[in-house]
């Protein structure tokens, strides 16, 4: 009985850590302006950390502290740092985000969180109930923050959302188990190599075109406004 | 028997605590904003102040105007009387449902709104039009919320919901915690504060329940800001009752009721200086804004409904 109620509290603590990292996903759907969003990043990033943690205390597996760590550290602090930095230097702090609306974009939000679960049942009944929802999970967060990608216009925000898609994978590779360090080790890295190219790519965007808003790059493309 | 004489006792207390619920916030906000602040027992003195000056009412007013705040402000007394406080041997326990609450609720609004429109002065109808506005977004969000409880605990009555939190039965689930969020942003709703509505202004452009009392005054503005004050007090018991049930008596034993009733106070407590820790952190929103604010309070509910049934399902 103790062991069972035990074994019961481990999946709730993982559960509710992964619960965090899509709210927070939600939550940057919601939020307009810019600061908050990069907050709202780091929150779900520290999330993300406790699950691996987590997962790797459950698992006993050595390897998702090392992800845990590098999770902490980089996601959760060096990046959101960094953008911070960013934003004060490319003067838009205080950008609100016109948005498509947030009512439309939070009911597609919720349809895509449907999808991801219509997609998970029918893994079967083979897997441990954990892994399944776990990986419904992750397959919302990575489904938000292609939604995010798509309905923002402002690069910064537009970067979030492909952090964002990255923590959903990382969540995913975190509640299978068995998954090699070396996985994670290249997706960090080439997302920090990514995020480098988009500081560089900001400051250029910017020069050119004296916004960050990429709407207007449609019109440079020569496409029909 | 007991039941009888225990739920006269609630009745007592919840109308005895609210003013001092809602003295607290007021002194918790006053403290970090750097003031001093009235002590907690100003409310009080402000209803009792209320009672002894005469009432002044518009030519226009109608018996509708004076009964309105006498129906609210018994609908919100019943519903907070129906919800389990210290202990569940209660004589009404089979009508509290959370269904039934959510139906008081909508007639104690539905009355202050009439009133409000029944005068005929632009603030009485801009603030009734406004209540109704949140309460139209609201409801459906409390709804949502009700049904994952009651997909959790197999029935909307609250002394089964109890029992089953308190029975250990569940952990720490998503879909409690997303309705626990849906409903506090609900409650925030509900009751007018910040970031919805500041209940300590009387700004033209932004105010929505001080807008809809206006016209009130003397011993009916007495009625009005007890129904609101209950109405807090009110919130504050439900979410203590359903997600932190711990203390609330089961059996009739003295220990048992003395522990449920110091708990109860405690968990108000706990829940006035989170309140007002909010209230200071956070900035008001545009009327306009409320919509995307219940919005996410629906959608939240809704997906723990969601997953709620992939857990029943899988």
């Amino acid at each position: 009985m103790d062991q069972l109620s035990l074994a019961a509290f481990d999946y709730d603590v993982a559960h509710l850590a992964s619960a965090l990292v899509l709210l927070a996903a939600f939550g940057l759907l919601y939020q307009r302006r810019l600061p908050g969003m990069i907050n709202l990043f780091a929150l779900q990033s520290a999330a993300l950390g406790t699950a691996a943690a987590w997962q790797a205390w459950m698992q006993d597996a050595t390897q998702l502290y090392a992800t845990a760590a590098i999770v902490w550290t980089l996601k959760a602090g060096a990046v959101p740092v960094g953008l911070h930095w960013l934003i004060r230097r490319l003067h838009s702090t205080r950008t609100v985000e016109t948005v498509l609306g947030i009512g439309p974009t939070m009911l597609a939000g919720v349809g895509l969180i449907a999808l991801a679960v219509l997609m998970v049942t029918p893994i079967g009944a083979t897997r441990s109930a954990l892994t399944r929802e776990e990986l419904a999970l992750a397959l919302s967060v990575i489904l938000l923050g292609l939604l995010i990608m798509i309905t923002r216009r402002h690069a910064v925000s537009q970067v979030i959302g492909f952090m964002c898609i990255e923590n959903g994978v990382t969540l995913a590779v975190v509640g299978v188990k068995g998954m090699p360090l070396v996985v994670e080790m290249s997706v960090a890295f080439s997302v920090m190599v990514a995020c480098i190219l988009f500081g560089i790519f900001f400051f250029h965007i910017r020069e050119r075109f004296d916004t960050l808003d990429l709407h207007f790059l449609e019109s440079f493309r020569g496409e029909d406004r | 028997m007991s039941g009888v004489l225990f739920q006269i006792v609630q009745f007592a207390l919840t109308a005895a605590l609210a003013p001092l619920v809602t003295g607290l916030v007021r002194r918790v906000k006053a403290r970090l904003y750097g003031r001093i602040g009235p002590s907690p027992l100003q409310p009080y003195r402000d209803l009792w102040r209320l009672l002894r000056k005469e009432p002044a009412s518009a030519q226009t007013a109608s018996p509708l105007f004076f009964a309105s705040p006498a129906v609210a402000f018994v609908a919100l007394w019943l519903a907070s009387g129906l919800i389990p406080t210290f202990t569940t041997d209660l004589a009404l326990a089979s009508a509290a449902d959370l269904i039934a609450l959510v139906a008081l609720l909508a007639l104690a609004r539905f009355a202050t709104a009439l009133g409000g429109l029944d005068v005929g002065t632009a603030f009485g109808g801009i603030g009734a039009s406004r209540d109704m506005m949140i309460a139209a977004l609201a409801e459906p969000a409390i709804l949502m919320v009700i049904f994952t409880l009651s997909l959790i605990a197999g029935s909307t009555g609250l002394i089964r919901i109890i029992g089953f939190m308190l029975g250990g039965g569940v952990g720490l689930e998503i879909s409690l915690s997303l309705a626990l969020i849906a409903l506090l942003m609900i409650a925030i709703a509900e009751n007018g504060r910040i970031p919805i509505d500041n209940p300590a202004t009387h700004l033209e452009l932004t105010m929505v329940h001080e807008a809809m009392v206006l016209e009130y005054s003397g011993r009916h503005l007495v009625l009005v800001e007890a129904a609101q004050m209950l109405k807090l007090l009110l919130y504050l018991s439900l979410v203590g009752a359903i997600f932190a049930p711990w203390g609330i008596a089961e059996t009739d034993t003295p220990d048992g009721l003395m522990a449920g009733l110091v708990l109860y106070l405690m968990k108000l407590a706990v829940g006035a200086a989170g309140l007002g820790l909010f209230e200071v952190a956070i900035a008001k929103m545009r009327v306009f804004r409320a919509t995307e604010f219940l919005g996410g309070a629906l959608l939240l509910a809704l997906l723990a409904t969601i997953f709620r049934l992939i857990a029943e399902t899988i």
